[in-house]
């Protein structure tokens, strides 16, 4: 153990906290008798500069993690760093599209929140030890239910937070259930460690450890079944905690269940070991993720059913937005779930290169999807948010004639939502493309192919509800054509994203270099 | 070159959206000339690229990690398609030259439309073919639900939905085919020197066909079309008649056929004559040419009968894809020009000249109105295109549909002499709905005549004329010199049958 090492892998986080305290003192003690308007700004902007500050640490990884007793407890490797920086630039945007918000007097303590719950995400998406993950994992949580709730003088907010509540302790404790059948199972808290020291023998626990990680790990991505909060809480909670919950705090689980996933081949390892060893750690690694795999395409084909179906049914876009999380969740689960099939005898080193590379391209392709979707869902929450503010509600009723009171958000509107259904050139669309086509690079066998087919099949479905929105905002004919103002920075921030949608998709290059010079 | 008629239609549509709002004149003027500069484009790349193959003008790497190439490329076929796509737009934007509600976004949306058709055609790299063709479905939806008439929502969204159901099919057998090739190229010239295993091209080959298929209007997928040019603004049913309805023949053509030949391989076993995946859709074919003339024939309304008429016409172009025959498939790719331009002119005499006056595509109410006295414009343009559409001698469509004809005739007799129903009763229709709307039996009354003059219908304009001149032109010229498309085709159709198809 090396503090010294501690100290500097957790700079990032560190930085969020004393951000989080400096936001708390400026606002609580110097701008106590200040205009809600300036004290608002005030705490975004210094929330955005510890992100920015966090993001500068990240940059001065060297490259080796925190180790505690030769194993490694916090990595510093690409998921972890890309994840990381996703998690600080998607925060900060949250944050941005916080100034022009007044569901609250307590300003201070939401950004404090907020830079809180962002530190427990960088903290999951690097620890590779189970206790690690699930304090990591519950200071995301807790911050995510305050957040919630924040909106005093609601009742709906309060309800989503109770429901958000109620499902996250009990997922929680599912997943602390979990997290002791590995450990029983294999005497160590380290992932590494796990993998190695599960006995063949164990395979009935093993799969009860496994459904049990997957019920609290599947609430945290609102995957079916376990997705029930996400729609009431997407509903309830004031905008820029929805925005959070659907974008930061989804970027953070997919690392973190990526990180579970691919345990040993976690890209940016090296096997240094004797080479004949490897076809025995292939054989036990086959048996002890292959359960979790099965379950999670269970899931994953789960999520983008019942995600696509409920969300026809919709008339709040919240709620719409909600299920469309949940169908976009199914499809990612398959980044992460399918894996090419180990068929028992095979020349070692060849299917080591072999699964490797494929193994990096679903990391890749999973990464550049729950970023872009990040993104995009942001922006999307955005957009609600200042209707919402204008119009008094989120049906989708509110939206008509958004293209004569405001054809800037509306046009925003259009990029995003099309993005999210996928139709190019905006970044949804390649993000859907690379992450199918990297599955079946994987393994082109039949199962991952249907599973390919439902998840194309079911985007043409979202395109029906998705165009439900733009209908209304283009085509629908508009009694109230009073101009929908919202604050120079919103429209800023949202016409950037907006912007950033469109560049990405016509040049995907640009974030899949990015994403790729981590691995070389 | 053609690279620019991409280039200059997004362009124009970036442009026409960020322009202000009251200013329609101005938004016209620049469609036009957006317009016009594209078809001029297409006219000096089509005469710069006769007698040459395949030629490639852009090539750059897009996405270097999956090997995705920003790859545009002409053949003859291309050529040909970009040609039509010039002429329609320019005959779309005349058309539509009375459009004041949200005129620019209509521009826009109608640029960025043309934009899109002109990538599918001139893209030789599978995933820009398909990103393109998805960029041209979006604009569709708003043309139809913004400016369209009859239950426009209802049609939009059904268009919609189709094309993307269409297009899911063929982005799973790109993904598949990507996945096969194993190459990490999606250019279509590597994949199809990809050589993929029979058992694969038998199951993909149908997948992308048919969703391609879909949006080309083959039975039983075909609905949404007639409801989709009905309901669509003129200047949008002619650019789906004329040109949307060829990005699914094209994709056929290109994708399903040149990638996947073994697919139409016989199954070895055969069912009621049907024994392989071409007896199928050569089927389907003939099904759409007499069911769309059939239905036509019923119809009560002017611009259903152009709309089933689109479906039949369009029979003729899948069954000479499916004669697999040099002459066949010239006569396919010829149909599909001869059709986008005929298509065109018919939907703009129904929907521009006729509706915008009358006010009602009723065949029984126009009948009332002895239109051939009061409109004779439209009757005598109406007269030149049905002989067009009918395929008589001296227009574009009967040298397109003849070589269909001589071309299934080799393969299976008993196809032509189905599409033979189809062709007399395309003159059956197309007969009564000139008889029905222009050349009623009923002679004005005297009190009927006075009324009349009271309400005179408006002047023809010259952008109409302009139009029904330009279209009615090139189809009789192609008609009376077919050389002109026939040699810059038949080098591309045998350059492909000699590589895609044994």
């Amino acid at each position: 153990m090396n503090y010294a090492d501690l100290f500097r892998v957790t700079l990032p986080e560190t930085a969020l906290e004393i951000a989080a305290l400096v936001v708390l003192i400026v606002d609580l003690g110097f701008l106590r008798k200040a205009a809600l308007n300036l004290r608002v700004t005030v705490a975004a902007l210094l929330g955005v500069a510890g992100c920015g500050a966090a993001l500068w640490t990240v940059g001065l990884q060297n490259g080796s993690g925190f180790f505690v007793d030769g194993r490694e407890v916090l990595v510093v490797g690409p998921v972890a760093v890309i994840a990381q920086v996703g998690i600080l630039v998607l925060t900060a945007l949250t944050l941005l599209l916080l100034i022009d918000e007044n569901f609250t007097h307590h300003v201070g303590e939401f950004v404090a929140v907020v830079l809180m719950a962002a530190a427990g995400g960088l903290l999951i998406v690097a620890a590779q030890d189970l206790l690690v993950i699930f304090i990591g994992l519950e200071l995301l949580s807790l911050g995510l239910y305050i957040l919630t709730a924040f909106a005093k003088r609601s009742g709906k907010s309060a309800e989503a937070a109770m429901k958000y509540y109620l499902f996250g302790g009990m997922s929680a404790a599912f997943l602390l259930f979990g997290f002791s059948y590995l450990y029983g199972l294999s005497g160590s808290t380290n992932l590494a460690a796990i993998e190695q020291g599960i006995p063949q023998q164990g395979m009935p626990l093993l799969y009860v450890a496994w459904v049990l990680i997957v019920a609290g790990l599947g609430f945290k991505v609102a995957a079916v079944p376990f997705h029930l909060w996400a729609p009431d809480t997407y509903e309830g909670a004031p905008a820029p905690a929805a925005a959070f919950i659907a974008s930061v705090s989804k970027v953070a689980s997919f690392a973190l269940l990526l990180n579970i996933c691919y345990g040993l081949f976690q890209p940016g390892k090296t096997w240094s070991g004797p080479p004949q060893l490897l076809n025995e750690i292939f054989r036990t690694e086959f048996a002890i993720w292959q359960p979790l795999l099965i379950i999670l395409i269970v899931v994953a084909a789960a999520s983008m059913i019942v995600g696509n179906l409920a969300a026809l049914a919709q008339v709040s876009v919240r709620r719409l937005l909600a299920y469309s999380a949940i169908a976009h969740a199914g499809y990612i689960l398959l980044g992460v779930a399918v894996r090419r099939p180990y068929t028992g005898q095979v020349d070692t080193i060849h299917f080591v290169l072999d699964s490797f590379r494929p193994a990096f391209r679903s990391t890749n392709a999973v990464l550049f999807y729950v970023l872009t979707y990040g993104l995009t869902t942001i922006g999307a929450f955005g957009v609600v948010s200042v209707v919402e503010r204008a119009t008094g509600s989120d049906r989708i009723d509110s939206f008509v004639g958004l293209n004569k009171r405001n054809p800037v958000l509306a046009a925003v509107l259009l990029v995003l939502f099309l993005s999210l259904a996928g139709i190019p050139p905006l970044v949804g669309f390649y993000a859907k493309f690379n992450l199918f086509a990297a599955v079946l690079g994987v393994s082109a066998g039949p199962v991952p192919f249907a599973l390919v087919a439902l998840a194309v099949a079911f985007s043409v479905v979202s395109l029906y509800y998705y165009l439900q929105v733009l209908k209304r905002a283009y085509v629908m004919p508009t009694v109230d054509e009073s101009p929908i103002k919202a604050h120079p920075v919103t429209m800023a921030v949202l016409v950037a994203i907006a912007a950033a949608v469109v560049v990405l998709g016509c040049f995907p290059a640009l974030l899949q270099n990015w994403i790729e010079s981590f691995y070389s | 070159m053609l690279a620019w008629t991409i280039y200059l239609s997004f362009a124009g549509a970036l442009v026409l959206a960020i322009l202000p709002k009251a200013k329609p004149a101005l938004v016209r003027w620049l469609a036009l000339s957006v317009a016009v500069a594209g078809l001029a484009v297409a006219i000096a790349g089509f005469i710069s690229g006769m007698g040459q193959g395949l030629t490639v003008f852009v090539d750059l790497p897009w996405i270097p990690s999956m090997g995705i190439h920003f790859l545009l490329a002409a053949d003859g076929i291309s050529r040909v398609l970009v040609l039509l796509t010039g002429l329609a737009a320019v005959a779309g934007v005349l058309f539509s030259w009375n459009i004041e509600l949200r005129a620019n976004e209509f521009f826009a949306f109608f640029l960025a439309l043309i934009g899109g058709v002109y990538g599918v055609f001139l893209s030789f790299d599978l995933l820009l073919l398909f990103v393109f063709y998805e960029i041209a479905i979006v604009p569709k939806y708003f043309l139809i639900a913004i400016w369209g008439s009859t239950r426009r929502e209802y049609a939009a969204m059904k268009l919609a939905i189709y094309s993307f159901a269409g297009s899911a099919m063929v982005l799973i057998g790109l993904l598949a085919a990507y996945a096969t090739a194993g190459s990490h190229s999606t250019s279509l010239i590597q994949l199809g020197h990809a050589g993929f295993p029979a058992s694969f091209q038998m199951w993909c080959f149908p997948l992308v066909f048919t969703g391609f298929a879909i949006l080309a209007g083959m039975w039983p997928f075909h609905t949404w079309a007639p409801t989709g040019h009905v309901a669509a603004p003129t200047g949008a049913s002619m650019l789906l008649a004329g040109v949307v309805m060829k990005l699914g023949a094209y994709g056929c053509l290109r994708v399903g056929i040149a990638l996947f030949p073994r697919g139409l391989d016989p199954w070895g076993v055969s069912f009621l004559g049907i024994g392989s995946w071409r007896d199928v859709f050569a089927v389907l074919a003939v099904i759409g040419i007499v069911y769309g003339a059939l239905v036509a024939l019923a119809q009560s309304d002017f611009k259903f009968v152009i709309g089933y008429s689109s479906v039949s016409h369009m029979g003729f172009v899948l069954l000479g894809l499916m004669t697999l025959n040099q002459i066949g498939m010239t006569g396919a790719v010829m149909q599909m020009f001869s059709h986008g331009i005929i298509a065109g002119l018919l939907f703009a005499i129904v929907g521009r000249i006729v509706y915008d006056r009358t006010h009602t595509r009723q065949l029984a109410e126009l009948e009332t109105m002895h239109l051939s006295r009061r409109l004779p414009f439209a009757a005598w343009a109406f007269v030149i295109a049905g002989m067009a559409s009918m395929g008589l001698p001296g227009f574009s469509g009967f040298v397109a549909e003849l070589q269909v004809l001589v071309g299934a005739w080799k393969v299976n007799p008993w196809w032509v002499a189905a599409a033979g129903v189809g062709i007399v009763v395309g003159v059956a229709y197309t007969w009564r709905a000139l008889q029905k709307a222009f050349f009623g039996d009923l002679l004005p009354s005297a009190h009927v005549l006075e009324q009349e003059h009271g309400h005179e219908l408006a002047a023809i304009t010259w952008p109409e004329v302009t139009g029904v001149v330009m279209l009615a032109g090139v189809s009789l010229f192609v008609g009376l010199y077919p050389r002109i498309l026939l040699d810059t085709i038949e080098p591309a159709v045998k350059a492909l049958l000699a590589g895609g198809v044994q």
